[in-house]
Order: C-alpha cells, then sequence, then structure tokens
C-alpha cells in the first residue's frame, strides 16, 4: 500500500471506466441511443468515485491503516473528473449549447438544478486540492472540504429525482451514503483522530 | 407463421423457434464457418424468411416517409419493463417468452365477449404496413414501420354496446417468462386504455409485426398497440385482455406517478413532463435534438378529438 508503484497503479485503475467507454464508444456499443448512455455511465462513476472517496475516511478508521489517506485525494479528482465528463455530455452532446434549454432546465427541473449545484460545488474542491492550497487555506481547507458532504447528498438526489418509477438504484446508493456518514460517528473512533496530511 | 394462408406451409416445413430466434446468429454462424450456400439458402428461404415475413399491403395515406429507424435498433432499445428496466434488458431477457399460442380475452360492454385465439383476432383481415411516428415521454423518437390492423376494424367485431365509453387493455403476466415482474416497479399486470373514439380512430393500430416481420418478443409480441399520437407507453404490448368499460380505465404509469402521466398523455411540446422539458427529441440516430411537434405531428387527424379540451388539464 505504501509502494511507490501504488498511486500510478490506482491511477490505472481509475481510468478503467473511461477506456470501457471510450472502447464502447468506437466498437458502437452504446446503445441505440449514446448521448444518454454516456451521460448515465459518466454519472454513474462520478457518483461511484465520490463514495469511495468518502469510504477513505471510515475504511481508516476500522482498518486503523492511517496510509490510505494518501489515495483520497486522487479518488476525489476522479470522482471531478467523471463529473465533467458527465456535465459535458449534458451541455455539448445533449444540449449542443442550447442556452436558453438549459437555463430553463437548470431553474426549473430539480433533478438538474441539485445536479448542477452540485457540480459548481465541487470546482473549488478540485482547485483548492493541491499541497500548497491546503497549506494556504490551512483550517479553512478542512472546512471548505466538508462541502463534500452536502454534494454527496445533492448527487443522491439529483439521481433519485430523475428515475421514472426504478428508485433501487438511487435508494441502494442512498444508503451506502447514510452507512458511510454515519460510521463517521465520534463513537466509532478509536482515539485521537490522525493528522490530516495532504501527500 | 403466415398469417393469410396458413394451409400452405406444412408444420414441418416451419423453421424450428429457437432457429428462427437466433437466426441471425445462425446466418452469421454459417456463413463465418464457411457452409455450403446451396445448403443456407435452401434453410433461410424456405424455412425462416417464408415463417416470419408476414404479406401485408402498404398503407401509404397513414405513412410518413421519414428515414426508417434501424431494426436493430428498433429492436434492441426498448422500454418493456415486464423484462427489466434497462433499455437492453428486454431484448436480451425477451428469449424464453412463448408468444405463441396466443388468446385475448374480450369482455365488458359487447355484444361478442368471449376468448379469442391470435388466429380469431387476427386472419379475417388484410395486414397493412404504416410507417409511423414513436415518440417516448423520455424525449426520444424513432420512424418503425409497424405491421397491422386498424384496432376499429377489430373492435366493430365484438360489437361494442353504446354503454361503452373506453377500451381498457391489460399485457401478460408471466414471471417465469418475463423476469421483469419479479420486482413491483410498477402495479403488474400492465394497463392501459383509450377513449373509444381514440380507440376507433384510423390511426391506432392493433400491431402484430415490424419491418414486414413477424414482433420480437421485447416489441410486444405477439399483438400490441400502437397509438402514435401519445407518448409510447401508451402504446401497450403482449395483449391479453381488451375490456370495454363504462369509466375511465386505471392506466399503469398513471396509477404509478398521477402528477406525471396522465390518462391522454397525448405528445405535447407545450406541456412538460414536470420533470423534464418535452420541447424537443432526440431521434435515435441524429446528434441534434428536434422540435418535438404536437400529437406527434398528427394533429391534422386527431387535433378534433379534443375540442374543447384543456390539454393542460388533461395531460
Amino acid at each position: 500500500m505504501t509502494s511507490r508503484w501504488s498511486k500510478p497503479l490506482l491511477f490505472l485503475l481509475c481510468t478503467i471506466p473511461f477506456c470501457v467507454l471510450v472502447y464502447n464508444g468506437f466498437t458502437n456499443n452504446l446503445t441505440a441511443n449514446p448521448i444518454k448512455e454516456i451521460t448515465h455511465f459518466t454519472g454513474e462513476w462520478a457518483l461511484n468515485f465520490l463514495l469511495v472517496t468518502l469510504s477513505i475516511t471510515p475504511l481508516r478508521t476500522l482498518t486503523r491503516k492511517n496510509a490510505l489517506i494518501r489515495f483520497r485525494r486522487m479518488l476525489g479528482l476522479f470522482a471531478f473528473f467523471y463529473a465533467c465528463l458527465h456535465f459535458s455530455t449534458y451541455l455539448v452532446l445533449d444540449q449542443f449549447f442550447d442556452w436558453d434549454e438549459i437555463v430553463r432546465d437548470v431553474a426549473k427541473r430539480p433533478y438538474i438544478t441539485v445536479g448542477f449545484t452540485a457540480f459548481v460545488l465541487l470546482i473549488p474542491l478540485a482547485v483548492t486540492s493541491t499541497n500548497k492550497m491546503v497549506q494556504r487555506l490551512g483550517n479553512n481547507w478542512r472546512r471548505l472540504h466538508s462541502l463534500i458532504y452536502p454534494i454527496a447528498v445533492l448527487v443522491i438526489f439529483h439521481y433519485l429525482w430523475l428515475v421514472k418509477a426504478d428508485i433501487l438504484p438511487p435508494v441502494i446508493y442512498g444508503l451506502i451514503l447514510c452507512l458511510l456518514l454515519a460510521l463517521r460517528s465520534p463513537r466509532l473512533k478509536p482515539g485521537k483522530r490522525p493528522v490530516l496530511r495532504p501527500t | 407463421m403466415l398469417i393469410k394462408t396458413p394451409d400452405l406451409i406444412k408444420p414441418s416445413e416451419i423453421t424450428d423457434r429457437q432457429l428462427y430466434l437466433n437466426r441471425r446468429k445462425f446466418i452469421r454462424a454459417g456463413a463465418n464457418l464457411g457452409i455450403a450456400g446451396a445448403l443456407l439458402n435452401t434453410l433461410t428461404i424456405s424455412g425462416a424468411l417464408a415463417a416470419t415475413k408476414l404479406s401485408t399491403v402498404k398503407n401509404r395515406d397513414y405513412s410518413t416517409d421519414e428515414e426508417l429507424t434501424p431494426y436493430d435498433a428498433i429492436t434492441s432499445y426498448n422500454n418493456f419493463y415486464e423484462f427489466g428496466t434497462h433499455k437492453s434488458d428486454p431484448s436480451e431477457n425477451a428469449g424464453k417468452f412463448q408468444p405463441q399460442p396466443w388468446s385475448v380475452v374480450v369482455d365488458g360492454e359487447c355484444m361478442k365477449p368471449g376468448t379469442y385465439s391470435y388466429e380469431d383476432i387476427i386472419n379475417p383481415h388484410q395486414l397493412e404496413e404504416r410507417i409511423y411516428r414513436l415518440r417516448c415521454v423520455e424525449a426520444w423518437s424513432m420512424v418503425i414501420p409497424w405491421v397491422g390492423i386498424a384496432l376499429a376494424d377489430v373492435l366493430k367485431r365484438f360489437e361494442p354496446t353504446s354503454e361503452a365509453k373506453y377500451v381498457a387493455f391489460t399485457t401478460v403476466m408471466r414471471p417465469e417468462e418475463m423476469p421483469g415482474l419479479r420486482r413491483r416497479v410498477l402495479d403488474w399486470p400492465y394497463r392501459e386504455g383509450l377513449r373509444i373514439d381514440e380507440a376507433m380512430h384510423p390511426l391506432t393500430l392493433l400491431t402484430v409485426g415490424l419491418y414486414g416481420e413477424v414482433l420480437p418478443n421485447q416489441n410486444g409480441a405477439p399483438i400490441r398497440l400502437v397509438v402514435p399520437w401519445k407518448y409510447g407507453f401508451k402504446s401497450i404490448k403482449s395483449i391479453v385482455r381488451i375490456e370495454f368499460t363504462r369509466k375511465q380505465p386505471k392506466t399503469s404509469w398513471n396509477m404509478s406517478a398521477p402528477q406525471e402521466y396522465g390518462f391522454y398523455s397525448n405528445v405535447n411540446p407545450e406541456v412538460d413532463h414536470p420533470r423534464w422539458s418535452q420541447r424537443k427529441e432526440r431521434r435515435i440516430g441524429d446528434f441534434l435534438k428536434r422540435e418535438t411537434l404536437m400529437f406527434n405531428g398528427y394533429g391534422e387527424q386527431v387535433a378534433s378529438l379534443y375540442r374543447g379540451m384543456d390539454l393542460r388539464k388533461h395531460y
């Protein structure tokens, strides 16, 4: 886990969904409605990475393997990467810069309003993810990055409000998020919280 | 099966069902293996093709001349929740479904209720090919060459009484053949309904095929409805019951989310789905969206059915 290869290896693993998407694109394997498929695929992976990122802290607590923190930033940035793909799919492929329609969507469609809000809130987190920013912001960094919790909640509602009838997948994601938040309860924490240090 | 003249084909000539269902794979496999052309031709021409082709006449009056959506798209991108909620589920899971033999229960306000076989219902009629636009409530659309009969011609044979104000339809429920039924995503069985004048409208098609062939299972075999000016979910699949009713029947999506799916569900770009816009649609195969047309472009034929009605209220 502390090997110098673990991070590059994880990086490659995180690109697999993207490679699968590109491969399916070139082999014509994105259903008869590829734009919708790309939208769903990238959205789902943004959410997956968001939840994986949120699982690092409870995993550290439960396994007492503090070294896991090394991977959190990369996972979080991959969540942002897939969210960017998701948003640009909507902007370019789905709406093709139809600003009227986009403004109407964001204003009138609750699932788009919350999804868009979540995406916008992710941007400062990505921007302040460098070592320098962490140092410069000091304690405020932690405060700023606790935005990830409301973001995760917004994303669950984004998913829940867009499905037609089969709410099982967003409900499962929501339960996982609840679990990950519950595992942050102070009662579960043995002793002192490890000092947060980016790597 | 051949619908017009079943006697001409001996049962021995009819291709094995599994072979027919896998005909493309079979043909491809045969071609890949380099099996002698003669054998392959005999099999496909005397067997599979004869068994699946329907004899139809083209109805140009009711057909659009827009570019057809490819067969593969129509048969692989489906909403048929009884086989699963993903678009690819129906084509992947419908292989076990047995569309023949088939019968339909006809009851309610009519003089000739009863249980009618597929052949009873279809054989007396000349099948027509009609190329219709299909607009899904999810804002995508297709152009499909359906094969069927005007529903009115069939319904008239059951002699609905003056009490028959609506027609209710029910989809088959066979959990062992339809894995999607294991989960109560909707209140099964799937139900749909039309006002009697909508059901009797010449555009309303009782459909048994597409692209000149028998309907694939995932498209609602063996008998489905096609109501081209309404959102796709009104065009109920795999029908086992037709009931003439006095009162407006319950319909599945309306039961599931009444604020979102009305009984009428006419294609209407002016009335948005509460959660998304209906102003535009993406024609499958296109990149840019196009404007959605009132009544899916069939306003000239059907707008009079709704004269005086507030279509915002009766969405």
